[in-house]
């Protein structure tokens, strides 16, 4: 029953920040095992949506169930790994130490240090010290962290921006390699020619979901040539629908 | 509260200490210099054993609530606090891992300073060097259960250094270190009987003073370590999982 559940169920979520509503009745659910893309543009409550993932985000009502458990609940500390945004690593540590400390506190194994460094191509920054890396090496550490103790769900807030085509490259791989290990992941991104790397994609806009489907199908629907087109379309309708 | 992970965060604060030589060195530093100032600047050697060891108390407790203040507000605002809430780890194992490597830190600082002022700055001590070093690592960590909670109402580094001078400083006036706390006007002896700062120095004077282990110092160091262990809690209850 538990495997089964779904890895992500989202119902009814609405968010209030600053006194206003940033999130209004979202209902979405994600199976286990898909690379689900985030997409929308910047302040369309998608990092919001990632924090009621994780359970850090205040949720005014509505449910968000991880893994077959109310989100951040304690039992799903372990098995939910989070990278926000802004890298959260520590800049006066180096990235070992970093991954060290954050190991121990996810009683993950020793050698998963070694493992997320190679993953994400860092062996040779290993000893360096977190302030001195550049922007695209710091995101990488941050998404690393996420990592480490082969989390169930991986929520990863634009993981890829600022670095190379080539980095980019190797880190869908990456992401793809890890669904078909097991691992759900949830990437939010701005860029629409990464949308189609992804399973199933839900296009967000000013706190609703637009749409929800693979990407594929969604440009079948609109009958746009590419993602970009597609959603500007579904913006148009959603404009002219009267709800 | 697991110890691993308490255990585990008292290292990586270390970490982040020894690769940052120069906070390093200020903070065992500075006190000493100020001992060093202070024994010339009296001239006088029976003044000196007299203000010294109460100094010795302040250092530790003002040092450890800058730094505290700062580094937990760091963690606040650079996402760090975040990630880990999204962890395993519990609000006690930060707080403790921050009180056992601050409170090692206090424990270099204060020995460090000693040294200097036993050895060369010829301070005689009436008291035990036993009780001052207790009574010197425990303001250190009175400094850094008030920083921490300090740090949970500045949104910047500019308000969380400047939350020493006005935590810190009406203390000081208040203690007893400029102006016996008896010819106070009462209401401000009043109001210096319920800071913590009034009973570090006491407890230090009474070091100063008295070889045996009064029960004035055994009040002051039950205070003292009260008002610790109210102010991590306090520091606790602002460590949020969830955040607007």
């Amino acid at each position: 029953m538990m495997s089964s559940s779904p890895a992500v169920d989202v119902r009814d979520l609405c968010v209030v920040r600053g006194g206003r509503e940033v999130l209004h009745r979202i209902t979405f659910d994600v199976p286990r095992g898909a690379v689900v893309g985030l997409l929308g543009p910047s302040g369309c409550g998608k990092t919001t949506l990632m924090r009621a993932l994780v359970g850090v985000q205040i949720v005014d009502s509505g449910t968000v169930t991880v893994l077959g458990d109310a989100a951040g609940s304690r039992g799903l500390r372990h098995r939910v790994g989070y990278a926000t945004q802004t890298p959260a690593v520590y800049a006066d540590l180096s990235v070992a130490e970093n991954l060290r400390y954050f190991a121990s506190v996810l009683r993950a194994p020793r050698s998963d240090v070694d493992r997320v460094v190679d993953e994400v191509g860092l062996g040779k920054q290993r000893d360096q010290v977190v302030s001195t890396l550049s922007g695209g090496q710091l995101n990488r550490v941050n998404l690393a962290v996420a990592l480490l103790g082969t989390p169930e769900l991986l929520v990863l807030d634009e993981p890829t921006v600022g670095l190379d085509p080539v980095l980019r490259e190797e880190l869908w791989e990456l992401f793809r390699a890890l669904a078909d290990r097991g691992t759900t992941l949830i990437v939010s991104s701005h860029v629409m020619d990464e949308a189609g790397r992804t399973d199933r994609l839900l296009l967000m806009r000013e706190g609703r979901v637009l749409a929800d489907g693979a990407p594929e199908a969604l440009r079948s629907r609109t009958g746009a040539d590419d993602l970009e087109g597609a959603f500007l379309q579904l913006i148009k309708e959603h404009a002219g629908s009267p709800a | 509260m697991n110890p691993a992970i308490t255990l585990a965060t008292t290292r990586r604060i270390l970490a982040q200490l020894k690769n940052d030589h120069r906070t390093l060195g200020m903070l065992i530093g500075v006190p000493s210099l100020l001992m060093i100032l202070l024994r010339y600047v009296f001239d006088q050697p029976q003044l000196f054993d007299r203000v010294g060891p109460l100094l010795l108390g302040l250092f530790p407790f003002v040092i450890m609530f800058i730094v505290t203040s700062v580094a937990t507000l760091r963690e606040r605002t650079g996402g760090t606090l975040e990630r880990l809430m999204t962890m395993p780890a519990g609000k006690l194992d930060l707080l403790l891992g921050y009180a056992l490597a601050f409170g090692l830190v206090a424990l270099v600082q204060v020995a460090v300073v000693l040294a200097i002022a036993l050895t060369w700055l010829g301070l005689d001590l009436n008291g035990s060097l036993g009780s001052l070093v207790l009574v010197a690592v425990l303001d250190a960590l009175l400094g850094m259960a008030l920083g921490l909670f300090a740090s949970a109402f500045a949104r910047t580094e500019f308000q969380a250094v400047q939350f020493m001078p006005a935590f810190v400083l009406p203390q000081t006036l208040l203690c007893g270190l400029i102006v016996p706390r008896e010819d106070m006007a009462s209401w401000l002896e009043a109001t210096s009987k319920v800071l913590p700062l009034t009973y570090a120095v006491e407890g230090m004077h009474e070091i100063s003073r008295r070889p045996d282990f009064t029960g004035t110092l055994t009040v002051d160091v039950v205070v003292i370590a009260g008002f610790t262990l109210v102010a991590l809690l306090l520091g606790a209850a602002t460590l949020r999982r969830r955040t607007a």
